[in-house]
């Protein structure tokens, strides 16, 4: 018995650490983005938005965010497009090269981004596509579609196999049972494939950083800054960049998990 | 004379180097509620999916009112299905399901919502209408299924062992629906299952099936009394089937000489088998005669009692044969009791010629 409370309490203060690691960097960098001082110490200064107000003027920043906004919002569609009609091929069909067609999907994530990125800069400066907006979107894509298609995979592998046919039995050619029965499915799953595709997009900094050449994204622009000078700025941009990507990722867990626990209670 | 609406002519269908049904011939007839039954891996869910065009015949035709079904795709078939899991669309609510296949026809959205409606009400479930899926029983869901399929008002329906789900008083609460709700529309039923007693209790006909060929298509009552070879008379009922060598014939009756025994057999409609032929009797357990003493009947064997199984009013007793081999007897639970039977203990089987059935060689 008292060997248990030891060990919970062990194992609460290991979770607790963890959780203090992960978050006390970013929880520092949004108090500081308040404070009065230049330099992050302690005790600190007075209460301010300077830093905001800072950042609100700058017409870099501002372009950065639009590429940004631009980048993560056409490479959610595109991943999630793809992502979606890879998992469905799989799902629906069986065919000689599919260890392969899967593979090739699956296969990004597993290269260092380091690599990637400087493939890609090569690639893109040959047929002559570096340094615009849309070898962001494209590089992206390839680097955040894979997560989709496991998201819409996974949500795939928990529909009754006749659900489709039954769709067919009843009157729906192949396109019609797709659109009213299988993407209303795997909805749930696109949204979040979506915010999270969004979410990596947005974050990214080492692609990003190699072939976005004058089109700066937000993750880029905040290295510039540092760079530069230490500057406050940055914990504003970053606790900006914070609060995007959580909204996104969380919208995208809840969604998940409100409809995974809806069907649960299906079978009790 | 009833009209044939579905005709299986010369059907095969292989899967790769699997032939999961092999040269099916028979007709479905209008009106009709036909079962087809057999054990898992028999060919009967892959002949109800050829049927919905979800699979295509490898070989044969397959004709619906005349026409040649086997490459028409499965939307623009009228041949709606119950699903073994029922396959209800869980992002729709009751109505939505019910409505999908009218919607699938371009019929309007007032319509399909006073056809659902009315649906969802004859099998007294209007009240969920408005219901999620996931929020009604097993046997609401059913009711939804069924809905669902028969609001386009098909000529035929397809159930896939729609009862499986279900705990066994709602099985028989849904069988007597089904029955009724088959006799209202008149449309033609077609049940696959591998469930004696659904299929008995609700077909008209019974196809029984086996490694993918018919074993026997018949009314419930012929095929439990009479069933035409070994494998139906071992799938079928509780029976004892018993072989030996045909040693002589008068008229319809063969004398069979076995290792339990000599025996005379009614031929009943089979052909005259010559003398010397290995031939096989059914008796069926509950026409059995069970007594202590000694009969004067002819087709009689002496048995040792080994167990008893008690299902109620009626019982079934296990004996050993001479031969070793068993023999099972049905017979009431009150004519038991006054039997004063020991474990181990002698007990005569006998009956009357009449009651066997003779199956051949088989």
């Amino acid at each position: 018995m008292k060997g248990d409370r030891l060990l919970r309490g062990f194992l609460y203060g290991y979770l607790g650490l963890v959780f203090i690691f992960i978050f006390a960097p970013i929880v520092f960098s949004i108090i500081f983005s308040f404070n009065s001082d230049r330099f992050p110490t302690i005790p600190l200064g007075s209460f301010t938005l300077r830093w905001y107000e800072t950042i609100w003027q700058d017409p870099d920043v501002w372009e950065a965010a639009r590429t940004s906004l631009i980048v993560s919002l056409s490479v959610a569609f595109m991943a999630t497009f793809l992502g979606f009609t890879t998992a469905y091929t799989d799902y629906r069909y069986r065919f000689k090269l599919k260890p392969l067609y899967l593979a090739l999907i699956l296969l990004p994530p597993t290269i260092p981004l380091i690599i990637m990125a400087l493939a890609m800069l090569a690639w893109f400066a040959k047929i002559g596509l570096s340094g615009k907006v849309l070898s962001i979107i494209i590089a992206h894509t390839v680097l955040t579609a894979p997560f989709a298609m496991a998201i819409i995979r996974l949500r795939l592998s928990q529909m009754d196999a006749s659900l489709e046919a039954a769709a067919w039995n009843l009157g729906a050619d192949q396109w019609r049972a797709l659109r009213r029965v299988i993407i209303p499915f795997c909805r749930p799953a696109i949204i979040s494939s979506f915010c999270l595709t969004a979410a990596v997009s947005f974050d990214e900094f080492a692609i990003a950083w190699f072939i976005s050449g004058l089109n700066k994204t937000i993750p880029v622009i905040i290295l510039e800054i540092v760079t530069g000078n230490i500057d406050p700025q940055v914990n504003a941009i970053g606790s900006f960049v914070f609060l995007t990507s959580m909204t996104l990722v969380i919208i995208a867990q809840v969604v998940l998990m409100t409809r995974q626990k809806k069907e649960k209670g299906n079978h009790g | 004379m009833a009209e044939a609406l579905v005709e299986f002519d010369n059907v095969v269908k292989r899967f790769g180097d699997f032939t999961a049904v092999e040269t099916m011939n028979f007709n479905i007839n209008e009106g009709e509620f036909i079962a087809i039954m057999g054990p898992s891996g028999c060919g009967k869910t892959t002949t109800l999916r050829m049927l919905a065009g979800l699979e295509e015949p490898s070989e044969g035709e397959i004709r619906l009112q005349g026409q040649v079904m086997n490459t028409v795709p499965p939307h623009e078939r009228d041949t709606p299905m119950v699903w073994q899991s029922l396959a209800l669309f869980p992002f729709l609510n009751a109505r939505e399901n019910v409505e999908f296949g009218l919607q699938m026809r371009g019929v309007d959205a007032a319509t399909r919502r006073r056809k659902a409606l009315e649906w969802l009400d004859r099998l007294e479930i209007g009240e969920f209408a408005e219901r999620d899926i996931s929020s009604l029983s097993g046997g609401q869901k059913q009711r939804v299924a069924l809905a669902r399929s028969l609001v386009t008002e098909p000529k035929i329906l397809l159930l896939d062992e729609p009862l499986s789900a279900l705990d066994a008083n709602l099985v028989i609460r849904m069988q007597s629906m089904l029955t009724r709700l088959q006799r209202e529309l008149g449309i033609t039923f077609v049940y696959v299952t591998h469930s004696q007693s659904e299929a008995f209790a609700m077909a008209d006909r019974v196809v029984i099936m086996s490694r993918g060929h018919i074993a026997q298509i018949g009314t419930p009552k012929d095929i439990y009394r009479a069933p035409a070879n070994r494998f139906v008379a071992e799938f079928v009922g509780r029976n004892n089937i018993i072989s030996g060598k045909v040693t002589s014939g008068k008229g319809k009756t063969v004398t069979l000489e076995g290792s339990l025994g000599v025996f005379t057999v009614d031929l009943g409609d089979n052909p005259k088998p010559a003398v010397g032929d290995a031939g096989s009797f059914v008796i069926a357990a509950d026409l059995v005669h069970l007594s202590v003493a000694r009969p004067k009947a002819a087709n009689t064997i002496e048995c040792s009692l080994i167990s008893e199984e008690f299902i109620g009013s009626v019982v079934t007793l296990f004996l050993e044969a001479p031969d070793g081999s068993e023999f099972k007897v049905q017979i009431q639970e009150r004519e038991l009791a006054d039997m004063d039977l020991k474990h181990m203990g002698k007990v005569y089987v006998s009956w009357a010629s009449g009651r066997a059935h003779y199956i051949g060689a088989g």
